[in-house]
């Protein structure tokens, strides 16, 4: 009885903070309504008995993705009224490509009530006595343990490209020491000789 | 008894609402992004079900992939985000042209 309660308490909060993430005119907002579906998933998946992708949802999602998009919007000054004039008239085509959405998923759902099709085997991974994070981890190290680093890779690539991508070069007023121009610089060059006829001056 | 036709329900209705904010907030790409996160939530969603249902621990370590992903995607995207305000002050997407394409 708690579950089903449970159930259904999560997935209304994770729809409504879905719709409001959407709807809802300042993006700070969206962001914190965006918060809100994440730790609600994240409740509907240990509900199943998946703590370890839960817990990586609030910590990845919560923690740094939501944090990043927040300081993105809070930093730059931008005018939202603006942004948000074409929403009227892009609502009916959304609308219409959403009902064709639902219309689909109805369908599915429809065929899948008509007769079942066999969706593979459960290859009876599960050990009973084991903990999930246990029997993930026999499986991240084992079995996936290239494609665990190939997604480190991925990681990778994805924080040297954006520290690239908005690193500014620091002028400072001065200008920097450059030791080879520097070395490079000989007395025949950088001194001239002269002999002024007396008052003449000397022009340089 | 809650069962996976439930899941797959509250996913696909996710889903269709992320689709949904990317055509409502056409001009704003933070809140196209954000709708963008939305999507693969409900595919996360959907995986872990399955994963749970079937008793195959597969779903769940292809949901870490695709969080992977998530987050590189986020982190790419908002940087370009950032670098574009920087040059033309603005973010709205629709004109966007300068690679004239």
């Amino acid at each position: 009885m708690l579950h089903i309660i449970a159930f259904y308490l999560f997935a209304a909060l994770v729809i409504a903070s879905g719709a409001m993430t959407i709807l809802s005119r300042n993006p700070v907002h969206s962001v914190l309504w965006l918060i809100l579906a994440f730790f609600n998933a994240a409740g509907l998946m240990v509900l199943v008995g998946a703590e370890f992708i839960a817990m990586l949802l609030v910590i990845v999602y919560v923690g740094a993705v939501a944090v990043l998009f927040l300081f993105v919007v809070m930093m730059l000054n931008i005018d939202f009224a603006e942004l948000r004039a074409g929403f009227v008239k892009n609502a009916p085509l959304g609308v219409v490509i959403a009902l064709v959405l639902v219309c689909e998923l109805v369908l599915g759902l429809g065929a899948y009530r008509a007769g079942i099709i066999e969706l593979g085997t459960p290859s009876g991974e599960v050990l009973l006595g084991q903990t999930n994070i246990a029997q993930i981890g026999e499986l991240l190290y084992g079995r996936y343990l290239f494609l665990f680093e190939s997604a480190g890779i991925i990681l990778l690539v994805a924080m040297i490209g954006a520290i690239v991508l908005t690193h500014r070069e620091q002028r400072s007023a001065r200008g920097h020491q450059n030791i080879a121009k520097q070395n490079a610089r000989r007395p025949e060059e950088a001194t001239e000789l002269k002999q002024p006829v007396s008052g003449q001056g000397v022009e340089l | 008894m809650i069962g996976i036709e439930h899941y797959i329900v509250v996913s696909s209705i996710l889903f269709v609402l992320g689709v949904l904010g990317i055509f409502l907030n056409r001009k704003n790409i933070i809140v196209i992004l954000m709708a963008i996160e939305l999507i693969l939530l409900s595919v996360n969603i959907n995986l872990v079900a399955f994963s749970a249902f079937l008793g195959d621990l597969t779903g769940q370590i292809f949901a870490m992939f695709v969080l992977t992903v998530a987050a590189g995607e986020a982190a790419i995207g908002l940087a370009i985000l950032v670098i574009y305000f920087r040059s033309r002050g603005t973010i709205a997407v629709d004109d966007v042209n300068r690679m004239k394409g």
